[in-house]
């Protein structure tokens, strides 16, 4: 059957289980749009490219298949920069499509020409320049591949326009031969089973897991790893909804702006057991005080993560699932030893436990204004088990963090490598088109709310019920921290000084918007938004110079926390 | 410490592009490369000079492995090999030097490819060291320019390294 270029990419994404795309026309892919027209696949417009990328990751993150945005050449191309460099550091499988000019053109300095293969090759997996239609089809089935095995990521294909309308013979290749590409799945077996002896030889062992284990899907094995040896579990913030936060072993975050209780432990313990994890600077503080007692298992798919910000005493490369499992069906063989390891950890869970209660994961209530916890508390309390939260970045998004209890697995979506400012709104977007029937909250600040605002009229389009909580300070939040701890209060341009009625801006795109200024108006407002049909944007108006705490500062050690203002 | 490391890698539009940006985006040091296509033509071998420490060097093989376009990577540091380069080296020459030049070129076993009645264009092959032991000697006569090739090198032994 011969096909137009375009005709072949779509008929390939229907091969690839592909039934939406997000995305937004233009010159350069005019001729995907016009087949697109009469296609089965499902096409969500936002109103920007860069919020097209960020809906198919929120799609991506939450369903856990590949999500796929398309954008034109030049302009729109760019714009899914920040949006691919967001997918890329948080390990998330998807393929961007952008429009190319003609290849006859390419070089030429053409109308809404950029070089794309060369601007996301840092910020991509790997990316395409489709120069030959022979080769369309196995690209695709290549990028595919490339983007959700592994370590997943983004792949971009650049489609030129004259390829796009190029007739060509279609068939979808069966299998994808790289040479220079075998991710090692499988775990060494004596590797593990040295990993279970350090296991069992431990006093004080911590599980700090990072994004890795949702990529992988092995939340539940870890789960069971862990009641089995009842070892407590610290997450990264990519990793908040892999382990419930309710948990007697959950610890909650480390790092900046983790618990005191998780930084105590990974601090104090003798055996780290990093899953999925890549020691972030975020996470380490200064590194080379961090878990400077503890022997240090590190499992992951990718071998670059392993040894590149700490030494580790035993690597394992390999799909967590497949490591996890072989272990915990190596120590389930061993139960014996399994049941001295719980016995003699048990003082190490008893210091934990005092540590918890020492400073447990609070903040100072008010009655007479707003505490943005306090927002964040109510909605954990109020919204169902499988709610999918997403976040913006800054204060808000460590509140969220920090005080919504994650229940299952996927449901919190956050920029968490590159902290993309307009995250949150296209993320929740694209969740809910996802999952039109569960409840999708964007938890966003006034500040980064309006780098994607635009994403409302999406919203309101395709009626997605997405509810947006807007804690409300008038100030970047997290810089004005900043500023206030080590710049003297000097709020250089961190003020918000414009109040916006974000009321009417909801409704001018047709969603609903309410507000709560007092305190006991938190409740009614969340009840009344969850209850309301459609897109709804909740403005609180929340203490202004609340801090985000614990909070190490930057070039300290983890234990050496800031507890209160 | 300097290594030398192979990497064989698709024989394709952008690699190159590929490896020079790992090593800027990461700040890994670069000191020399040099590419050219295998006797299998869908690939392409490089030679490139680097240094580091260890945990430096074992990111940067790690990390050129991650490539999608990356074949393999062999890291020839501490191992036996062979190293040469190609150098072309103009120097000046008048009446009195021209002798001394020529035996110079003589003991390192280069050539001479290009005369004018005032310079010589000298070929030379060998370890980057010799190259730099007589660009030490030529250098009071006048070097005009240097083309150097950055090194390639080759294991020893029977084995080959192939894709």
């Amino acid at each position: 059957m011969e096909l137009t270029g375009s005709q072949i990419l779509l008929e390939s994404l229907k091969l690839e289980e592909v039934d939406t795309v997000f995305g937004y026309p233009g010159g350069a892919v005019i001729n995907i749009y016009d087949d697109l027209f009469d296609s089965s696949i499902n096409h969500v417009l936002t109103r920007h490219e860069q919020a097209a990328v960020h809906a198919a990751d929120g799609y991506a993150r939450c369903t856990g298949k590949v999500g796929v945005a398309i954008a034109t050449s030049g302009p729109g191309a760019t714009n899914t920069v920040t949006g691919i460099a967001t997918a890329y550091m948080d390990s998330i499988p998807m393929v961007i499509i952008t429009g190319q000019v003609p290849t006859p053109l390419i070089g030429n300095d053409a109308f809404q020409e950029a070089d794309m293969c060369g601007i996301t090759r840092p910020c991509t997996k790997h990316n395409f320049l489709v120069k030959d239609i022979r080769d369309l089809a196995k690209t695709i089935k290549e990028a595919f591949y490339i983007a959700r095995t592994g370590r997943p990521g983004p792949v971009l294909i650049d489609f030129p326009k004259d390829i796009q309308v190029t007739k060509h013979q279609f068939s979808y290749p069966d299998k994808v031969h790289l040479r220079g590409y075998n991710p090692t799945y499988a775990g060494n077996s004596r590797q593990i089973e040295k990993a279970a002896k350090m296991i069992l030889a431990a006093r004080k062992p911590v599980f700090y897991v990072g994004g890795g284990i949702t990529l992988s899907g092995a939340d539940d094995v870890l789960l069971k790893l862990a009641e089995q040896t009842q070892i407590p579990v610290t997450t990264t913030l990519m990793a908040m909804a892999a382990f419930p936060q309710r948990h007697p072993l959950a610890l909650g975050m480390l790092g900046m702006h983790g618990t005191f209780y998780a930084n105590m432990s990974v601090t104090d313990c003798d055996l780290l057991i990093a899953v999925g994890s890549r020691f972030d600077d975020r996470v380490t503080g200064r590194i080379d005080s961090f878990a400077e007692k503890a022997k240090i298992i590190h499992v992951d798919i990718d071998p670059t993560s392993i040894g590149k910000n700490v030494e580790v005493d035993l690597p394992i490369v390999g799909d967590l699932k497949d490591v996890l499992s072989k272990l915990y069906g190596y120590l389930n063989k061993n139960s014996e030893l399994v049941e001295d390891l719980v016995e003699a950890t048990d003082e190490w869970r008893t210091t934990v436990a005092e540590w918890k209660e020492r400073h447990p994961m609070t903040y100072r209530s008010s009655k007479s204004v707003i505490k943005p916890q306090f927002v964040i508390e109510k909605i954990s309390e109020m919204t169902d088990d499988n709610a999918i939260i997403t976040t913006e970045v800054g204060q808000h998004q460590m509140w969220a963090a920090q005080f919504f209890a994650f229940r299952q697995p996927k449901t919190f979506l956050t920029s968490g490598g590159l902290g993309t400012m307009g995250f949150g709104l296209p993320s929740a977007l694209g969740a809910q088109v996802a999952y039109p029937d569960r409840q999708v909250i964007d938890i966003s600040g006034d500040g980064s709310f309006q780098m994607n605002s635009q994403e409302l009229a999406t919203l309101v389009q395709y009626k997605l019920p997405v509810k947006i909580v807007i804690l409300n300070n008038n100030y970047l939040g997290m810089v004005r921290q900043w500023q206030q701890m080590f710049f003297e209060k000097r709020y250089s341009q961190t003020v918000m000084e414009l109040p916006i009625d974000f009321i009417k801006l909801a409704e001018a795109y047709g969603a609903t918007g309410l507000q709560a200024t007092k305190v006991d108006e938190v409740e009614a407002t969340i009840k009344q938004a969850l209850e309301t049909p459609g897109p709804v944007l909740m403005n609180f108006k929340v203490s202004r110079e609340e801090n985000v705490l614990p909070m190490v500062p930057a070039g300290k050690a983890i234990n050496e926390m800031v507890l209160a203002s | 410490m300097k290594h030398t490391i192979s990497v064989l890698v698709e024989n394709e539009f952008g690699v190159l592009s590929r490896i020079s940006g790992l090593f800027s985006g990461r700040g890994f040091n670069i000191e020399s490369l040099s590419v050219a296509p295998t006797m299998d033509a869908a690939l392409s071998r490089m030679t490139l000079v680097t240094r580091g420490d260890d945990r430096i060097l074992e990111q940067i093989t790690k990390q050129l492995n991650k490539l999608i376009s990356t074949i393999k990577v062999v890291d020839f540091t501490g191992g036996e090999y062979i190293e040469r380069e190609l150098a072309l080296i103009k120097v000046s020459t008048d009446a009195e030097s021209r002798a001394e030049a020529l035996r110079i070129v003589d003991i390192f076993r280069a050539k001479v490819i290009d005369v004018t009645p005032k310079s010589y264009t000298i070929e030379i092959t060998g370890a980057p060291a010799k190259i730099n032991g007589i660009l030490e000697l030529l250098r009071p006569m006048g070097i005009k320019e240097i083309v150097r090739s950055g090194p390639v090198v080759i294991g020893r032994g029977a084995r080959g390294v192939v894709g």
